[in-house]
Parts: structure tokens; sequence; C-alpha cells
């Protein structure tokens, strides 16, 4: 009855091209930016905001990252996790080589560094398609790691060989890093970064490049004779996919650990990237957002809110089970729902304009 | 000028000044490199039959290994144990094929590759769940296999160590291979799998049953598995660690082709005695640990030449 087209007339392009075109996908956008900058922030303590809300947000930005190289342009990656840490060493190189520098401007560029080298290893892709493109990410993701561990530069040579945010203001004297920056702020931060990058990513897909991604995706054969360079469509999609990721990762230093070992962006890192694009579905941008928070609370509930609920399984035992749990969900999405939680989500939608009718 | 004289003369130099050494590295690097041989050789099995890159083979490398050595911890006895471990290993295959293969038939190679990560993380999670996630010691001579090393006077001055363990390794991979090759060329199923490999609809208009194959071809994976396991455990121990060496073994498949058994071993070997001299003669100059990415940047300068892999069939598309 509430969510239904009838009498919304599109009187111009403008409006008809438009990236919600329903008023009441509209009014939801507003009502969930509303709910994510003001509320939260207002309600939430500094548990949720530094365990749960930063971290989901950071992640499901990478997996926009992923969604756009694997779900829209389907190279499948392995590297995430290494090209998240090309953007957190970038950005801590040049915050500590240029002190003075806005620290969000360092974070957004620090995305260049690591699509650059994204641009690199996507090279490959021009001659290797499907599972060996997979294994030659692999690549990627173990020299990086190297890399993090072996190269002094890096890091400063500092002892620990782990990497840290400094502290930075900006202009006004409000603390954005470092860990006499409140939770709110950062939180803050995150979000209109990830918003405003989702809000890009949007657009790009849906565009030009974001169409000939897809065209590649389907078949690259027949994409090649329509007149899409395979060249530039492979390598903006890494560019593209590795300047996101590079920000997430930089993003994860900076704003959610505050401090890191080159362990953090090890390979289980990009394979929780990729779980992420799985269950929430593969060339979807709202599903990754459904992925991240899916696999990212899923733990948390199992070691906090079981016990809750009088089911008490012991807090080692939760990394094991929360390991077989994931991987059942995983071969269970992709022989049900290969198109993940966002298809259940558009389901939905179908659902309620129809709605109190069983048909339309 | 000194650095290319680092890179390009004074490894070999060394070579030539310690030939002992150099004959030791070698060897070194051939027994890792059967084993690497081993664990690609359960991945090809597994991809001519059914067309599935089976990312879970190094999980179940590990989770053979440690249902052996779980079992035996528990009391059982050690051959026992591996009757067991065997058996588990062929219900996993049976449940594989059963709760993934037959519902994800026909699926593009990627989702059947993400499928086979899920698996790996089921299988990571229930066997610390089972067996807990310490580090165990491989039962070696419970199950009679040699312990003990031999030194072999080598040149004039010098000795190469050889462990017995690793001898039985090289012996029992050489057996396995020698047996699967025997499997496949004169006994009735082995027909059938190579039929379903090269031909699954041809395979199934003459009465050959995919599911039956499919059962069967992971459960050799399985076995394979297991004496991976054994003999990786023996070198060290017996730990989600091992998980690590099978994502090593990723480039031997690159490098032999994804469809070939003997491109699997000449891979192996190759990946195995490139990585030993790489790391001994060449890593100091790049600060070490170049093992972990060394096989990968060589699989994939190589893949630029020749996609399909040394071995592999040739790529031909159809639109």
């Amino acid at each position: 009855m509430l969510y239904r087209e009838a009498g919304q007339f599109k009187s111009t392009y403008a409006a008809d091209q438009a990236i919600f075109p329903l008023r009441q996908d509209r009014i939801g956008l507003f009502a969930i930016l509303g709910l994510a900058f003001i509320a939260v922030p207002l309600l939430a303590d500094d548990f949720i905001l530094d365990a749960i809300a930063i971290p989901f947000l950071i992640l499901a930005l990478a997996t926009i990252g992923l969604n756009i190289l694997t779900g829209y342009a389907g190279q499948l990656s392995l590297g995430t996790g290494g090209f998240m840490g090309a953007g957190a060493y970038a950005c801590y190189k040049l915050t500590t080589s240029f002190p003075e520098a806005n620290i969000i401007l360092l974070i957004l560029l620090s995305g260049v560094f690591s699509a650059a080298i994204g641009i690199v290893f996507g090279l490959p892709s021009l001659r290797i398609k499907g599972l060996y493109l997979a294994v030659t990410t692999l690549a990627a993701q173990f020299f990086l790691e190297w890399c993090f561990i072996r190269i002094g530069w890096l890091y400063n040579y500092n002892v620990s060989g782990a990497i840290d945010s400094p502290e930075r203001n900006t202009i006004g004297g409000l603390v954005l890093t470092g860990p006499n920056a409140s939770s709110v702020t950062r939180y803050i931060v995150v979000l209109a970064i990830v918003a405003l990058i989702t809000l890009l990513a949007k657009n790009l897909v849906r565009g030009r490049i974001g169409r000939s991604w897809m065209m590649i995706r389907d078949m690259d054969i027949a994409a090649e004779l329509m007149g899409v360079r395979p060249l530039i469509a492979k390598l903006s999609a890494f560019a593209v996919s590795s300047y996101i990721c590079g920000v997430a990762g930089a993003m994860f230093v900076f704003f959610y650990l505050g401090s890191v070992e080159p362990a953090a962006f090890s390979i289980t890192l990009s394979f929780q990237i990729l779980f992420m694009v799985i269950v929430g579905g593969l060339g979807s941008l709202i599903g990754c957002y459904f992925g991240a928070a899916f696999i990212w609370i899923l733990p948390i509930f199992l070691r906090n809110g079981l016990p809750m609920i009088g089911i008490d399984i012991g807090a080692e035992n939760v990394v094991h089970l929360t390991s077989m749990i994931v991987g059942v969900l995983i071969i269970l999405f992709l022989i049900w729902e290969p198109h993940g939680l966002a298809r259940l989500w558009q389901i939905g939608k179908e659902k309620l304009r129809v709605w109190p009718f069983p048909y339309a | 000028m000194s650095l290319l004289y680092d890179i390009l003369v004074a490894p070999f130099v060394q070579m030539a000044d310690a030939p002992d050494f150099l004959a030791q590295v070698l060897w070194e690097g051939f027994v890792s490199g059967i084993l690497y041989a081993l664990i690609a050789l359960g991945f090809v099995l597994i991809f001519k039959a059914s067309g599935v890159f089976n990312f879970a083979q190094g999980i179940m490398v590990v989770f053979a290994a440690l249902t052996l050595v779980g079992l035996y911890q528990k009391g059982v006895p050690a051959l026992l144990a591996l009757v067991l471990t065997i058996a588990v290993m062929g219900l996993l295959a049976l449940a594989v094929e059963r709760f993934i293969m037959r519902p994800l038939v026909n699926q593009p190679h990627v989702i059947l590759l993400m499928a086979t990560i899920g698996l790996t993380y089921f299988l990571v999670g229930l066997g610390e769940l089972v067996f807990g996630g310490e580090p165990k010691q491989m039962i070696t001579t419970e199950l009679g296999l040699p312990t003990g090393s031999t030194e072999i006077p080598f040149g004039e001055r010098g000795v190469v160590i050889l462990q017995h363990i690793d001898i039985a390794a090289a012996v029992i991979a050489i057996l396995m291979v020698a047996g699967l090759g025997l499997f496949f060329n004169r006994t009735r199923i082995g027909r059938a799998l190579r039929a379903v490999a090269d031909d699954h609809q041809a395979a199934l208009s003459v009465g050959i049953s995919l599911n039956q194959i499919w059962a069967i071809v992971w459960f050799a994976a399985g076995i394979v598995a297991l004496a991976t396991g054994i003999m990786w455990g023996a070198r060290s121990d017996v730990s989600f660690a091992l998980e690590i060496i099978a994502l090593r073994a990723l480039p031997v498949l690159i490098l032999g082709g994804f469809t070939s058994v003997p491109g699997a071993i000449v891979g192996g070997l190759i990946v195995g005695i490139g990585e030993k001299l790489g790391e001994i003669y060449w890593g100091p100059l790049l600060g070490g640990g170049i093992e972990s990415w060394l096989a990968y940047m060589i699989a994939l300068v190589f893949l630029l030449f020749r996609p399909q892999g040394l071995f592999g069939e040739r790529i031909i598309e159809r639109v």
C-alpha cells in the first residue's frame, strides 16, 4: 500500500535516470542517513561505535572495492588484504612525511598508491582468465605481505615492525586520529567517507565504465567485438577496486585499529572480504553492506549474544564455531541464493509493492 | 655493478665453493617438491574429474593428519586409527558429493571455487573444535615409518645428510603416482574416471554415474591428502600452520597445468627446488623470507607466456 510507484510520473530525463526513482526509496535513504549521522552518535555507546559500527563501515567499503572487481568486472581476486595494506602503509608514510597535511586528504590520496599497485597486478588479467587469475592475485597478496614485513622503510624502521596512527587534528583543533580521538568523531568521519565513496561507486557502475565492466564479466569476447577495450575496462576495474580497498585499509588503521602488525592484512582478511561479497551478493552495492554486517556481527553475536540467552559454548570454541558456520553459510548461499542477501532484499521489495495482494 | 655481481655471479661462486651444501639444498628442495607435487596431485585428480578447483585440498591434508593423530591420542591403536582416518576421508567424500557437488553441478568454475573456500573454513573449524588447535606430534614410529638419518660422503670432504623419513616420502610418493597411473589405465573405475574427465555428457550417455565418480575421486584425493599429511606432519608438527604450505602448492598447479598429472609432479619439483635455491642463495639479498612469494612470481611470469601451464590442455574458447 505504502510502497508503490503509482502516480509518480517522470517529466524530465534527469528524474527518470535518478539513482532512486521512487519517492519512498528517497525518503528511506534520507531516513537511514539521518539515523546513521545523527541518531547513532547520540544513542550508541563507545563499545557499539568502536567494535561494531566503525569496523562494519570500513569493511563494507572494502567489500564495495572487491565487489566492483569480482561482482561487476568478473575478475576474482584473492588479494584484497594486500591492497588494503598497501593503502594503509601509503597513508602511514604520507602522514609521517607530511605531518602538517590534512589526514582526510592523505587517506583519500593513499588510495592512489594502492590503485597503482592494483594496476600492476591487474596486468596479467589481460592474458589470464578465471581460476588461473585467482591464483595469480594470491601472488599480490603474498608479495605485498612480505613487503610490509621486510621493507623497513615502509614502517620507518621502528623496532616493533608495526605501524600506528599518530595524532592528527583538523584546522579547528578537532582530534581526528590517534589514541585521543573520540569514538564519535572517528565514526562521523568514517561514515562520511564511506557514504561519499558509495555514491561515487554507484554512479560509476551505472555509467559507461560500469557497463563496460559488466560486459567484460558476462562475455569478454562479445564485449570486445562490440567495442569495449578489454585493456581499459579490466585495468580500470583493478584501479578503482584497489583505490577503494586502499582507502578502506588506511581507515582500518587510522580510525579503527590504531596500530597494526603486517599480519592484519593477511590472506584471512582477503577471504573475509570475499565472504562478505558472496553473502551480500555479487554485483550489488547494497549487498556489500548486508554482507559486511552479517559476517562482522555473526561472531560478535555468537560471543556476546548466545550467553545472554543461556547457551554457553566457551570463548575459544566461538572462533571455531564461527568458522564452521561461515563455511556452511557460504556453501548454502552459493546453492540457494547465489545473488546473496541483496537478492532477498529485492524479493522483499517486490512483495511489498503488491502487498496486500499475493500477485500484482 | 656490485649489485649485479651479487645477483649474477656471487650465488654461483657460493655453489661451486661448497658442492656438498648445494647437494644438500637440492635434496631438501627435491623432497619438499615431492610433497608439493602430492598436494597438487590431489588438486588435479578433482579438477580433471569434476572441473572443481579444490581450494580445500590443503586443509584436507591438515584435517586427515589431525584426525589420525587425534584418534591416536584418544587411545586408538595406530593402525586402527589409520583405517578409521581413511573411513573419515571416505565419509567426507560422500558428504562433499552429496551436499556440495550435486546441488552445484554445472555452475561456473568460480562459484565452485568459492564453495570449496567455504568447505575450507568448515573443515578448519571442525578440526579445531574436535581435536584442538595446538600443534601435535606426528605418530611416525607408531606407523612403522623410519626415523633417523644417513650421512653420505660427497666430494672430497663434504657429507650430505639424508633423513630416512624423506627417503620414505619420496618412495611413497613414487609408489602412489605409479599406483594412480595403474588405477587410471587398467581398472574399470579408472577408465570411467578418464571418460568423465574427457566429456561429462558422453560419459553419462554410456551409463557412467557422475555422482559415483565424484565421490570416488574425492575419496582418492582424500587418500592422497592423508599420505601428504603424514609426510608433512613427520617433517614438522601437525597444526593448521600447514595450511600455508597448501597455498604454496598453488603455483605448482599453474606451472604444471590444472589437468595434468605429470605437470603436477614436474611443477612440484621445479617449485620445490627453485624455492630452496632462491631462498638460500638469493634470499639474503632481499632480506630473506622470499619463499612465501617466489613461486607465485615465477608462476605469474610463466603464465604471461603460456596461459595453460606446462602440460595443460590448450584453452580453446568458443563463442
